[in-house]
């Protein structure tokens, strides 16, 4: 199956990445070309067969319920957490407006 | 004392800063002054010679306090920039992660720096993992230090998803390097440079503080250039951590002190479906090699068959987009890394430029892919699919160690290409992981290991695949194989 442009521009919108036309040129024609190469997964008969879940069967673990049972990914490191964001305000993160 | 510390690897290091032989400071002098003479191979993205003579040093007082040392101590390292380094710039090779400085330390690279290893600094790679070239960083490429002895000095391909590590380990800019693996990245370019890598079985490593790709598939391991440094390394980075979910939570067995490459009853399975139709005939006459070299060891060798195997790459390619599409979504512009804010640009705008600007050409593709096959409609045609077929490639590999306790296979179809030359075809590309695909699909432990030359002298590395948590013998096979090989083959110095 072959997507359109206007298809292609749809997906990068949902994925959020700016593409002008010059863009979109080059990218329909690669994404057609790697979908109909995936598409030979067509011809195998998985008929009566499961999605793989996990590559390696594991029973999901439960952390302790206990507040910051890992000081790592635990609260209270407010400031490291905005240590890298590129335009933290008053202990936040900053971001355009966004209610008109 | 040794005349050149950088010939050496990470087992005669180690001893040799035990035994007194010469100090872990000599050791990290030698190769932070490789690393500095090295520019041209572009293997580092940042280079960390204080931190490696900080840890030397720590080791030589260790040393002189009579103090127990760690299975690493006094073995400099370069470590991919996939993993997180605390206070030292990781950018995954790629633009939107501009000055990303990690407040916290990735698990494996923390286990490493315990075990007494020093950190050279970052290696170059392809962005975000995703190529096989290392043609697809920011950074730049890196350039493999072999050459084809037609004299024509084309610049080559170290190979991807960790060319850096692979080139600065066949360089001698490191004894040893951390690599990850999602579709064949650890084990791809080590074969291109004449190196050993392994990929272990899916969990043993942890991911947490290692920059995600495609979740179900992502391993660590370590690049090196004996099958013994391997199985030291490893165990220095395997072991479970509650912090990641898919953490295998089972003992580190001491692989290194169990190596045997006596291979008396076992049995090497050999997958008729991989001697694909217009193979390469020095591959195909390496593969044969392998076979001749692994019954000499006292192996039996048996035909088997997996006849998934020509399904594995296009799975792959729905997996592991649809799981960067999810992952690289936190890619926004907000709480790290690029923001790119045009002028008058509401939020959903911001994330779109950041993104665009962001990300590289193969980024997007994956991520449009992985947006498309999961997107309303589409996805059980896609991503369900592929995700049933991942079973039955897991159900292959199942049946055939039913037959077998190791398969033998080639690395990679071909030796190392030229830069450039498959750039503009992502399939072309994505076809060099042909051999290496399956075994991640199904979580296997895989190790690449030299086989010799080509014609052309560049060369060529050989496949062992195991069953799950069964690294021990992936690595005695490999020992067998190299022991015959006698790879001692490395690149002239020309950079």
């Amino acid at each position: 199956m072959s997507v359109d442009r206007k298809t292609v521009a749809k997906i990068a919108s949902l994925a959020r990445i700016e593409m002008d036309e010059p863009a979109l040129d080059r990218m329909v024609p690669e994404f057609n070309n790697i979908l109909a190469w995936v598409e030979q997964l067509g011809e195998v008969d998985t008929s009566g067969v499961e999605p793989m879940t996990a590559v390696i069967p594991q029973a999901l673990r439960l952390r302790d319920d206990v507040i910051d049972a890992d000081p790592l990914t635990g609260g209270g490191i407010r400031d490291k957490v905005l240590a890298n964001a590129p335009a933290p305000e008053h202990g936040f993160f900053g971001v355009p407006k966004v209610i008109e | 004392m040794i005349s050149d510390l950088t010939q050496l690897g990470v087992r005669a290091i180690r001893d040799g800063v035990a035994g007194g032989e010469f100090s872990a400071r000599e050791v990290a002098e030698a190769f932070n002054a490789n690393v500095a003479a090295a520019k041209d191979l572009n293997a580092f993205i940042v280079a960390t010679p204080e931190k490696a003579l900080e840890a030397a040093d720590q080791v030589d007082a260790d040393r002189a306090a009579g103090k127990p040392l760690g299975v690493m101590a006094g073995v400099p390292i370069g470590m991919k920039d996939l993993f997180a380094t605390r206070g030292v710039q990781t950018t995954a090779g790629s633009h939107i992660l501009d000055h990303f400085i990690p407040e916290y330390e990735s698990t494996v690279s923390q286990k490493l720096w315990d075990a007494g290893a020093g950190m050279l600094g970052k290696l170059n790679m392809d962005q975000f993992a995703m190529g096989s070239s290392n043609e697809t960083s920011y950074y730049g490429n890196v350039i493999s230090p072999w050459r084809r002895k037609d004299g024509g000095n084309a610049p080559l391909a170290p190979g991807g998803s960790s060319g850096g590590s692979s080139t600065a380990v066949s360089a001698r800019l490191c004894p040893a390097a951390t690599g990850t693996d999602t579709g064949g990245s650890i084990r791809q370019p080590a074969a291109f440079t004449g190196i050993c890598g392994i990929k272990p079985t899916y969990g043993r490593c942890s991911r947490w503080g290692i920059v995600a790709f495609a979740s179900s598939l992502d391993q660590a391991g370590p690049m090196a250039r004996s099958v013994e440094d391997c199985a030291i390394m490893l165990g220095a980075m395997a072991g479970f951590d509650p912090k990641d979910s898919t953490s295998l939570d089972m003992p580190v067995p001491d692989w290194a002190g169990a190596l045997d490459a006596d291979l008396k009853g076992k049995k090497i399975g050999i997958p008729r479906e991989y001697r694909m139709d217009g193979m390469d005939a020095e591959i195909a006459k390496s593969w044969d090699q392998g076979v001749a070299w692994l019954k000499d060891a006292g192996a039996e060798v048996v035909d088997i068959s997996l006849p998934h195997t020509r399904y594995a790459l296009p799975a792959y390619y729905i997996v592991a987009p649809a799981e960067a599409s999810s992952n690289l979504a936190r890619y926004d512009g907000v709480r790290y890394g690029l923001r790119e804010l045009p002028d008058r640009a509401n939020l959903q705008e911001m994330y779109a430029a950041t993104r665009a600007a962001g990300f590289g050409d193969e980024v997007k593709r994956r991520i449009m892919i992985g947006t498309y096959v999961l997107s309303a409609g589409f996805y059980d045609a896609y991503y369900t699919q592929a995700m049933k077929v991942r079973t039955l490639i897991q159900r292959d590999f199942a049946a055939a160690f039913e037959q077998c306790d190791v398969i033998l296979a080639p690395t990679a179809p071909s030796a190392a290409f030229a830069l450039g030359e498959k750039s503009d075809d992502p399939i072309a590309m994505y076809l060099n992981d042909v051999f290496a695909v399956p075994a991640s699909l199904a979580g296997l432990p895989a190790m690449s290991v030299p086989a010799g030359l080509n014609s052309d002298g560049l060369p060529l590395g050989l496949q062992l695949i195991g069953k799950a948590f069964d690294e021990q013998g992936v690595l005695d096979a490999g020992l067998a194989i190299e022991q015959r090989a006698a790879f001692a083959a490395q690149p002239e110095r020309w950079w």
